[in-house]
Formats: C-alpha cells, structure tokens, sequence
C-alpha cells in the first residue's frame, strides 16, 4: 500500500511556527485538495514535505508507505515516490527537458544499470501523447522563457514520466488563464486515469480547479492546520460563502 | 533506404561514437623509474647545453635558447597585472628535461608495451586509436607514439614532434618559428624558447583539407618535472586542419610547472581549428602562450577549455593581418576550490574588414577563482572591423570570485563591436528543483553546470564533448560536502 501518512507535523521557518499539528492520509489514488486563505501554511506544508532546507520540521512525521522521510535529502524522498508540483518551478538554462527527464530517470536505475535510450524516448513521447504535448516541447530548456502555462505543463508531463506514489501539487493553478488551466487539468486527469495513479495533494486557492479536477476529499487549512473536511461540495459552499466563515467558526472553536 | 524516425534521431544523438571508451580511466597514476636522459632538477646554461646535446640539435638551435634563457632571467614576474601567486614558482627545483631516450615509433607493434599501458589506462580501446588519424603522444618530454595515417601523409602533410620538424624540415620550420610569439613576448614564452621540447610540428600544403583532426595527448608525468612543448602549425594558401589535444595529469604533492608555446600560421584563405580539453592536476602552474596569425581571408579559431590546475594563464590570441581575417575564441574555464583560472582573448586588428568573435564562460565553484581578461585593438586608420565580445560567469555558492578585465580598444567610427557579460548563480532553489526530480545535489550542479556551458560545448568535436562533461561531472561530485 502506496501512501503517505502526515501525522501531528509542525513546521517552521526560523523561529515562526507555520504549520501546527496538521493529519492526513492520503491513499493511493484518491484527490485530496486543500484550501484556505493566504498565508495558512498550504506552499509551507507542501515544500518542507520534499525536504526544502529553509523549512524545520519541529514535531511530528511523514511517512511514505510505513517509513518516515524526514531523514532523507530531497532527492532520497524523490527516488523514494515523493513527487512536488512547483507553483513556481526554476528554469535551467541549457538542459533540454528531455535531458534533464532522462537524468531523473537515470537516477532512478540501480546503480551501474545503463538507461536503455529507446525505451525513454518511446515511454517520453507516448506520455506526450497523453498529455497533447507538440514533440519540439522537450527540446527547450527547463522552463527557460516558458510562460505560465508552459512551466505547469512542463511539471505534469515531469510527474507523467516519473510515476510517483504521491504528487504534491503546490498552487497548480497560479497564474494560469481558463485555456491554459483546462489543458493542465486534463493532463492531471489522464494521469488519475492512468494504470498506477499517485495519491494527489492538490493546493488550491481557488475552488476553480475543482471543476476540472473533482477531488475525492476536501480539506480546509487555517492557522496552520486542517480546521474542516468534507467531499467536493465542502469546496462549493467555500466558493459560496468565502472563507469568512470558516475563520469565524475557527475563532468560536478556539475561544 | 528510408529515412530514420523520429525515435531512431532521439536514439542516435544518445549514442555517441565514442561510445566504447571507457571514461572512468581519465583519472590515472603512471610510474616512470626509468629515464635514459634527465637534466636534473634547475635551470642554467648548463641544463640547456645538455637539452641541446641530447636532442643533437643545429647550433643555431642552441643559440636561440640560450639567448632565450638571458630573455627570461632579464624579464620581471608580471605580478603587476598578475596573481602573486607567480612567486610560488621555484624555477630551481623544477626538472626541464626527462626522457626515455627512444625515437618516435611509426608503427604500433614498436611502442613499448609500458607506453601501451599509458594508452589503455587513457580509456582509448586500440581499435579506436587506429581510427584516429596519426596520434601524437608526448610521453613527457618526447613523443612517445607518432603515427601519421597514410592518408594524411599522401596529401603531402607533414606531421611529426617538433624536434623531428627541426632536424627534417627546417626549411619551413626556421621560416615561421618564433614569428608568431617572440622570444621575449612574455616570461614564460621565453622560458619555453629556451627548454621547449615536444609538441607538434604540422604543415598542411596549399588548398590541402584534412578531413580528420590530428590529435595529441600531453601528460606531466614525473613529480618535479615541467613539460614545456613547443607546437607550431602551418596552414598554407587555402589549407584547412583541425588540431586538438587533451591532457590529463597524475596527481603530485608538489607543484609543477607546464608552460608551452603554440604558434599557428594561417595562410591566404587558409583555416585552423585548435582545440584543447584540459584537466591538470591541482598543484600545476599551467602558463602557456598560444597566438596565431591569420592572413587574407583566412580563419582561426580557438576553442579552449580549461579545468584543473592551480593557476593557469592562458589567452588564446589572433592576429588579423590580411583583408577580411577571421578569428574566434570560445572558452570555457571551470575554478574549483584553491585553483585560479585566469583565461581570455587577444584579438588584434590589423587589416581592414577582419572580424573576430570571443564567447567566454566561467564557473567558479567553492573557493576557486575565475577572470576574464581579453583584449581586442582595432587601430584607428582601419574600417569595416567588427568584433563580438561575450563572457559569461556562473558562481556556485558564495564564496566564488570572478572578475572581468575587457580591454577594448576600439577607434575611428568604421568600426563596430559589441560586449555582453552576464554574472550567474546556481541558485539553492534551482538545486531543490533538480533534487525534487531525485537528482543528488552533485548531479544537480553538474547539470547545472553542464547547461551553462551547453551552446558552446555542442561546438566541439562529439568524444570531446563526452570528455568534457565527464570531467565536470567529476569536478562537481567532489564539490559536494
């Protein structure tokens, strides 16, 4: 059983305590989204789970399949199946996306194992198949000059090719007009359809991506944790009434 | 025969042809205990007396080097401009002339089996090697191996050592010998002129194009000891040749010092190729003059690349003496910690409608240290000159240095060039990127690395660039923590 347990996780950067006491299980296959205003730990969560250096965990655990993660280097939980979507991914001048998939591939291989070229470049262009990607796509630079929608298409075809066991996907959403987040969303969705789908964290805003990406669980953040859980009509009443409402019910519970 | 798929194009740019060296074998130690002749250690007109005996040279070879050796006692360090770390040299304690005492080989089944030994450790399978057209290897101070292939040898092209080029051509060779770098161009060149043994001698006669570069591999072998080649290639009227050497350098615990000369001559419409993939030792001192003169409508071009070393000085120059010259420099310098490369480009002016084009990019990693240092000169009376300046520095963590020292001197208004310098970092959110696709921190900067030097790597010839990237690959693993 593929999943990833977070149990009582606090973090914090510095000395400012972000995330306070957040639970969740996620397994495989299922869509959990979060939401929640600004400014309630959702990016924080997301970026000290792959092991961000300028994030501490202070209390508590992830555990991938049983085993806890937060001993590892970044690319130890990468290797292990942990897989995160940036809101603002980096560009890498000079390495062709291709080059820079068959690397994380290669990673991938036992040690001394030799990537067998074909069979990457057949499993890469069927995923872009899948995904609607123009083939010229994987000659450009890692996100070099790569518009908003670009850069998130350039993750999902990235979470396409590495399979992971959980994909963290950090505001998957910014900054994308309606066209552009229609296209990511399907490719999210041809990958849920897919025959190893991960387990998907998906941080939201806005409850616009629900539409295209009905989640299985809906979660709401606040202050640092998970305040209110429900399925996708929790994420409409959230679009109805604001998040007012769950910061009052928050403070009515607290005081 | 029908045209290759898409997968198959994919494919094929993955396999290289060199696909068969084995590149973990740059990295190796060779012991030598058995040299027939060795100047000992310090440098006199003794020592250069006995250089000269024992490569039985013309007298007036003797007398080039010794007023040579007066050359380079008169001049001064030039630490005025330069790192004083120049004063480290201990001239006395360097060994400038070691050799096992045997005459080049033409054929394979005459080199002996420990030079042999050397080559396979190089990582070159010997069914590659008959492929390379007539490789040159100095085993330290003399060519050990020379196999000119027969085809390179019927187009009339002359390529031997250069004390064989002195004793059989020295019609040619006295003609352009130290024409292209003086004597007393700087210290080091004079240094050179007075102990320089090895290095290729290369004339390519008129409207002659070889088709395969000539190759070299240069090693410092011996702890002490400084290898002071001397290479000289002519290109005549309408010639064209590509040149390359690569060297590697066992590790010593005391410094040593490389300083060679490489004069190019590029006739009437002629064009050269010199290409260098560099990985010396941490402790060596690698300062070597390199220039060439390129005629009417002719080209010379540049490409360097320099890793390892503890200093190395090195500015690939051209002159553009005929109408319509061309000269370029494309070099890439990688500083790892406690090593200062201070590379760059000289490109003189001297004829009108000559262009010249100089693209450098640094990496400076942990404490190592890059400059830049070029100068371009293009004198007042000339018009329709135009030159294209680039550098470029990418820092890995903080406390990397680079500096850049441009001199351009451009005058009159027919003229026209152009300078770009960009300073880059491989910032700590580019490294977490790459780690969260499952790439080490090593990988990550290696790839980082590797894709800023990306559109001028893809000019070298393909088993350099394998060569290159392996050697980054190396350098960046053992700058991780």
């Amino acid at each position: 059983m593929s999943q990833l347990e977070i149990k009582d996780l606090h973090i914090s950067i510095g000395e400012k305590s972000i995330v306070k006491g957040f639970n969740l299980t996620i397994k495989p296959g299922e869509v959990h989204a979060i939401m929640g205003p600004n400014g309630t730990g959702k990016s924080t969560l997301a970026k000290a789970i792959a092991g961000h250096p300028d994030y501490t965990i202070t209390q508590g655990d992830v555990l991938l399949d049983g085993k806890s993660v937060l001993a590892m280097e970044p690319d130890e939980r990468a290797r292990s199946g942990l897989f995160l979507a940036f809101q603002y991914p980096s560009e890498i001048p000079g390495v062709s996306i291709a080059n820079f998939l068959r690397a994380a591939v290669q990673a991938r291989l036992a040690e001394g194992e030799e990537l067998d070229a074909t069979g990457y470049y057949k499993r890469l262009y069927a995923k872009m198949d899948m995904l609607k990607i123009d083939r010229k796509f994987t000659s450009r630079a890692v996100n070099d000059g790569f518009s908003g929608g670009e850069k998130k298409r350039c993750e999902i075809l990235q979470l396409a090719m590495l399979e992971p066991k959980v994909a963290l996907m950090d505001e998957t959403d910014s900054g994308l007009d309606i066209d552009a987040l229609r296209i990511v969303a399907e490719g999210i969705n041809a990958i849920r359809a897919g025959a190893k789908p991960p387990g998907i964290l998906l941080i939201t805003h806005y409850q616009r991506l629900l539409d295209y990406i009905v989640p299985d669980f809906v979660h709401v953040m606040y202050a640092g944790r998970i305040v209110k859980s429900g399925d996708k009509t929790l994420a409409l009443e959230l679009e109805a009434k604001g998040y007012d409402w769950v910061k009052q019910e928050f403070a009515a519970a607290t005081a | 025969m029908k045209p290759p798929t898409e997968l198959e194009n994919a494919v094929a740019a993955e396999n290289n042809p060199v696909a068969g060296i084995d590149q973990t074998k740059g990295d190796f130690q060779y012991k030598v205990d058995h040299y027939a002749f060795d100047a000992g250690t310090g440098l006199s007109e003794d020592t250069i007396r006995y250089i000269s005996s024992v490569k039985k040279e013309e007298p007036w070879i003797l007398e080039f080097r010794l007023k040579a050796l007066k050359t380079f006692l008169d001049k001064p360090m030039p630490t005025h401009w330069a790192t004083k770390d120049l004063e480290n040299i201990d001239f006395q304690k360097i060994r400038y002339y070691l050799s096992q005492g045997q005459k080049p080989k033409r054929t394979w089944d005459e080199v002996p089996d420990d030079i042999k030994k050397t080559f396979e450790r190089l990582g070159i399978p010997e069914q590659e090697r008959k492929f390379l057209a007539g490789v040159e290897a100095q085993f330290d101070s003399e060519a050990a191996y020379s196999n000119i292939k027969d085809i390179v040898a019927k187009q009339g092209v002359i390529f031997v050592n250069s004390t064989e080029g002195l004793r059989e051509h020295p019609e040619i060779f006295r003609k352009f010998f130290g024409k292209v770098i003086p004597t007393g161009d700087n210290k080091f060149s004079a240094l050179n002129s007075a102990v320089f043994s090895g290095g290729s001698f290369i004339y390519v006669p008129k409207g002659v194009k070889v088709a395969q570069p000539l190759q070299a591999y240069f090693r410092i072998n011996a702890e002490n000891f400084g290898q002071f080649e001397r290479t000289l290639i002519i290109a005549d009227e309408g010639a064209e040749v590509v040149y390359m050497e690569g060297c590697t350098a066992p590790k010593f615990s005391t410094s040593t010092l490389h300083s060679a000369v490489v004069e190019l001559v590029a006739l009437k419409g002629a064009k050269i190729q010199y290409i260098t993939v560099q990985n010396w030792a941490n402790n060596v001192f690698n300062l070597v003059t390199k220039r060439g003169i390129a005629h009417e409508d002719a080209e010379i071009k540049w490409i360097d690349c320099n890793i390892g070393s503890r200093l190395t000085m090195k500015y690939p120059g051209v002159v553009l003496k005929g109408e319509r010259a061309r000269g370029e420099v494309l070099s890439i310098a990688l500083a790892n910690d406690g090593q200062h490369q201070d590379t760059g480009a000289k490109m003189i002016h001297a004829a009108n409608n000559t262009t010249s084009n100089i693209i450098a990019k640094s990496i400076s990693v942990g404490q190592g240290r890059s400059t830049y240092r070029g100068v371009v000169h293009i004198p007042k009376h000339l018009k329709g000159c135009k030159n294209n300046t680039e550098c470029d520095a990418l820092l890995i963590n903080t406390n990397s240095r680079t500096d850049t020292y441009p001199a351009i001197s451009v005058r009159g208004d027919k003229n026209a060039t152009q300078h770009e310098a960009s300073v880059s970092k491989v910032s700590e959110d580019m490294i977490f990127y790459m780690q969260s696709r499952g790439l080490t921190e090593a990988q990550a900067m290696s790839l980082a690395v590797n894709g800023f030097i990306n559109d001028l790597a893809r000019e070298f010839p393909m088993e350099y660039s394998v060569e290159l990237k392996r050697l980054i690959d190396l350098e960046m693993e053992g700058s991780v923590g």
